[in-house]
C-alpha cells in the first residue's frame, strides 16, 4: 500500500476511465458529455505515461503528447458542431438530436 | 534519490483527481463541471511530474488546462446555461450506464491485478534532466511522420471549426 | 550558548555560499525562506509600482500626481490599501457566489506561482526546473481562466463582455509570445558546448557561454524576436495600449467591474505581478538575466570592482534626491512632519546603500540588483506606453495579434533556424547537391 508501484497508476487510470464512461452514458448535456470524453482521454494518457516510466523509454510520453494534440483538435471540432447544432435547435440536450429517428 | 513524500502526494493527487472526476459528471451547472475538470487536469499534470515526465506535464498545463478548457468555458458561456439547468440532468438509462461502466472498470482492474506479475517490480531509472531533449530526438526522428500528420490534423480541425461556426458559408 | 550561536551562523553561512538553488539541494526550509523573500519583494514591488505609475504618468502629463498623503505622495499606496481593505464586500445579486469568490484567487495564484522559477541569480531561484520557460508560459496562461470566471460570475453584461474580450486577446497574444520564446530557445542550442535547454538558469548561462545577449545575436533576428515578445507581453497583461477590456471609458472597468474592496485589490496585485513575471521572462531570454554588461570581455579586477559599486551608488543617489527634495520643501510649520519623514526616508536609503558597499554583501547582491534593474526598466517602459500610446480598438488588436505578430514570429523562427544551422546546411545539404548537379 505504501510503496507506489505501476499498478497504483493503472488502477487510478481505470477508475478515471470508468468515471468518464459513466459521464458519456448518463448525462444529457452535450458539453458535459464532451468533457467526459476528455476525462477518458486523460485516463489513457495516464496509463501510457505510467508504462513509459516502467520501461524507462520515452515512446509512451511521445504518444501521450500526440493524444493531447488530438484531443485539442477533437474538442475544437466537437464544440463547433455543438454551436452549429445549438444555433438550429436552441437546446444542448443530447436527446433532442433525433431528426433521423423514424 | 528516493523521494520520501511520494505515497502521500500520490494519494492526495489521486484523491483530487477522483473527486474532480465525480464532480465533472454530477454537477448541474456546466461551468462548475468545467472547473472541476480543470482541477483534475492540473492534478494529472502533477502526477506526470511524479512519473518523471516534466515535458508532458508542461504540455498538459499549457494545452489542456490553458487552451482546451478555455475553449470549453467560452462555448459554455455562449450556449445558454439557464435553460439546460432547469431540465432533467440524467437520462432514463442511467442505471444501466452505471452498471456497464462499473463492470468495465472492474474488468480493467481485474486484468491489471492478474497480470501484474508480467511487469518488473522496480521501475527502470529515467534520467530526468534531458527529458525534453530526448523527447525531441524521438519526435523528430522516429515519429516524424506522425508529427506531420498531427499538424495536418490540427489544420483540418482549424478549418472545420471556422467553417462550422460561421453563419453563412 | 556561544557554540549554538556560532553553529547557527555557520548553518546560515553555508547556505549563503551554496552553489545550488534550494530546489536542487532538496532543502525545504531554505526553499520556504526564498519563497517568503520573493513574496515580500513582490509585494514591495507592487506597492512601489502603484506609486511610481501615478507619479510618472502625472509628470508625463505635466501635472504633479499625489502630493498630499506623505512627502511627495509616498504614503499614497498605503492609504489606498487601507481604503480598499475597509470597503464593503459586495456580491451582486444572483451572482454565482462560489465562482465569484474563487476567481480573484485563481488569478493571483497563477500570477504568483510563476515566480518559482524566475532566476534572480545563478543560484538565486527557488528552484530550477528543467522545463522552466514551459512552466512559466503554462502557468501564466491559467490566469485566463480566472478572468473568464470573474466575468461570468458577475452576472452582468459589462463584465461578461470585458472578460470575453480580455481572454480572447490574451489567448491570441500567447501564440505570438510562444513563437518568440521558441526562437530564443533555439539560440541556446548553439552553444559551443552542450545542447539547448529550457531551464531559465540554463538560458542565461547559454548567453554567458556564447558571449552575447540574445537580443543582439544574429542581428536583427534577436531584436525582432525581442520586439515581438515586448509587444505581446503588453497585450498579454491587458495594459495600455491594449487595455480595451479594462478601460474606464469603454467598459466601466471590464471584468472586474463588480469587484470592490479587497477582491479588486487582488486583481490589481495579480496584474502587476503578471507584468513583473513577463518582464522577467523577457529579461532572462533576451537581455542576459542577471549578467552585467560585458561579463567576459571586461573581466579584470578593476572593472569588477567598478561594477560592484553600482548597486550601492544607485541607493546613495536615491538618498541624495530625497535630501535635495527635503531641502526644497516649503518652510511652513504644517510641512514639518513631511520634511522630517522625507529626510528619514533618505537616511534609510543611504544606510542601505552603505551596507551594499560591504564586499561580502555586494558579491551576493550583484546578480539580483542587475536583474532588478533590468526588470525596473521594463516597468518604466510599461508606464511610458500607458502615457504615450492611444488605445487599440478591439478588432485592430486582434488583427495585429494574428495577422502581424504571428507571421513575423514564424518568419523569425524560420530565419533563426536557418542562420543558426548555416554551417550544417552548407556542409550536408548544399555541397552534396552541388556535386549531384
Amino acid at each position: 500500500m505504501l510503496h507506489i508501484t505501476t499498478l497504483h497508476y493503472l488502477i487510478l487510470g481505470a477508475a478515471l476511465f470508468s468515471l468518464g464512461v459513466v459521464g458519456v452514458l448518463t448525462r444529457r448535456n452535450v458539453v458535459i458529455v464532451l468533457m467526459s470524453i476528455e476525462l477518458i482521454l486523460n485516463a489513457v494518457n495516464l496509463n501510457l505515461v505510467a508504462f513509459s516510466r516502467l520501461w524507462g523509454d520515452l515512446h509512451g510520453q511521445v504518444f501521450a503528447i500526440f493524444i493531447i494534440t488530438d484531443a485539442a483538435a477533437e474538442a475544437a471540432v466537437g464544440l463547433g458542431i455543438l454551436i452549429a447544432f445549438f444555433r438550429n435547435k436552441e437546446t444542448v440536450n443530447i436527446d433532442e438530436v433525433n431528426l433521423l429517428k423514424w | 534519490m528516493t523521494p520520501i513524500a511520494t505515497p502521500f502526494f500520490f494519494y492526495l493527487l489521486a484523491g483530487i483527481m477522483l473527486v474532480g472526476g465525480i464532480l465533472v459528471i454530477t454537477r448541474k451547472n456546466p461551468v462548475h463541471s468545467a472547473l472541476a475538470l480543470i482541477v483534475t487536469l492540473l492534478a494529472q499534470a502533477s502526477i506526470y511530474l511524479m512519473l518523471y515526465a516534466p515535458f508532458v506535464a508542461g504540455v498538459q498545463i499549457i494545452l489542456y488546462a490553458g487552451g482546451i478548457m478555455v475553449l470549453f468555458l467560452f462555448v459554455i458561456m455562449l450556449v445558454s446555461v439557464d435553460r439546460s439547468m432547469k431540465e432533467r440532468q440524467f437520462n432514463s438509462q442511467w442505471v444501466a450506464g452505471i452498471i456497464a461502466a462499473t463492470a468495465l472498470g472492474g474488468l480493467f482492474i481485474a486484468v491489471f491485478t492478474k497480470g501484474s506479475s508480467l511487469f518488473p517490480d522496480h521501475a527502470l531509472p529515467i534520467v530526468e534532466n534531458d527529458n525534453t531533449q530526448n523527447i525531441a530526438t524521438q519526435l523528430y526522428g522516429q515519429y516524424m511522420f506522425a508529427f506531420e500528420i498531427a499538424s495536418l490534423l490540427l489544420l483540418v480541425a482549424i478549418i472545420g471549426a471556422v467553417v462550422m461556426a460561421k453563419k453563412k458559408i | 550558548m556561544g557554540s549554538l550561536v556560532r553553529s547557527l551562523v555557520q548553518y546560515i553561512q553555508s547556505y549563503l555560499t551554496s552553489d545550488q538553488t534550494p530546489g536542487a539541494a532538496g532543502n525545504m526550509f531554505w526553499a520556504l525562506v526564498y519563497i517568503m523573500l520573493v513574496f515580500v519583494g513582490l509585494s514591495i514591488a507592487v506597492i512601489a509600482m502603484n506609486w511610481l505609475e501615478r507619479k510618472i504618468l502625472a509628470h508625463m502629463q505635466v501635472r504633479l500626481g499625489p502630493m498630499r498623503v506623505g512627502p511627495h505622495g509616498l504614503l499614497q499606496p498605503i492609504a489606498d490599501a487601507i481604503k480598499l481593505l475597509l470597503k464593503e464586500d459586495l456580491i451582486p445579486a444572483e451572482a454565482d457566489a462560489v465562482l465569484f469568490w474563487i476567481a480573484p484567487f485563481v488569478v493571483v495564484l497563477a500570477a504568483f506561482t510563476v515566480f518559482v522559477v524566475v532566476p534572480f541569480g545563478p543560484t538565486h531561484a527557488i528552484t530550477d526546473m528543467n522545463i522552466g520557460i514551459l512552466f512559466m508560459l503554462g502557468v501564466s496562461s491559467l490566469s485566463v481562466l480566472g478572468i473568464v470566471m470573474a466575468g461570468w460570475a458577475s452576472n452582468s453584461h459589462y463584465p461578461l463582455m470585458g472578460a470575453l474580450r480580455s481572454s480572447a486577446q490574451m489567448v491570441s497574444y500567447e501564440v505570438a509570445m510562444g513563437l518568440a520564446v521558441v526562437s530564443a530557445i533555439l539560440m541556446t542550442s548553439l552553444n559551443p558546448s552542450g545542447t539547448g535547454t529550457l531551464s531559465m538558469i540554463g538560458i542565461v548561462q547559454a548567453q554567458l557561454a556564447q558571449g552575447e545577449w540574445f537580443v543582439f545575436k544574429f542581428f536583427p533576428l534577436g531584436l525582432i524576436a525581442f520586439f515581438i515578445f515586448a509587444v505581446a507581453m503588453v497585450a498579454e497583461t491587458n495594459r495600455a495600449p491594449f487595455d480595451l477590456a479594462e478601460a474606464e471609458s469603454e467598459l466601466t472597468a471590464g471584468f472586474h467591474t463588480e469587484y470592490s474592496g479587497f477582491r479588486w485589490s487582488l486583481f490589481f496585485l495579480a496584474e502587476y505581478s503578471a507584468m513583473i513575471a513577463v518582464s522577467s521572462i523577457a529579461v532572462t531570454l533576451w537581455l542576459g538575466g542577471w549578467l552585467r554588461p560585458f561579463p567576459n570581455l571586461l573581466n579584470t579586477p578593476t572593472w569588477n570592482l567598478v561594477f560592484s559599486f553600482l548597486p550601492g551608488l544607485s541607493f546613495l543617489f536615491l538618498a541624495a534626491m530625497c535630501f535635495f527634495n527635503a531641502a526644497r520643501m516649503p518652510k511652513h510649520p504644517l510641512f514639518r512632519i513631511q520634511t522630517i519623514g522625507l529626510a528619514g526616508f533618505g537616511v534609510v536609503l543611504a544606510l542601505i546603500g552603505l551596507i551594499l558597499f560591504v564586499p561580502a554583501v555586494s558579491m551576493r547582491v550583484q546578480d539580483i540588483s542587475w536583474f532588478s534593474a533590468k526588470v525596473a526598466a521594463f516597468m518604466y517602459l510599461y508606464i511610458w506606453y500607458r502615457g504615450t500610446f492611444p488605445r487599440y480598438r478591439f478588432d485592430q488588436l486582434m488583427l495585429m495579434g494574428w495577422k502581424v505578430l504571428l507571421p513575423m514570429g514564424l518568419g523569425v523562427l524560420l530565419c533563426t533556424g536557418i542562420v543558426g544551422l548555416r554551417s550544417e546546411i552548407w556542409q550536408q545539404i548544399l555541397i552534396p547537391l552541388w556535386h549531384i548537379i
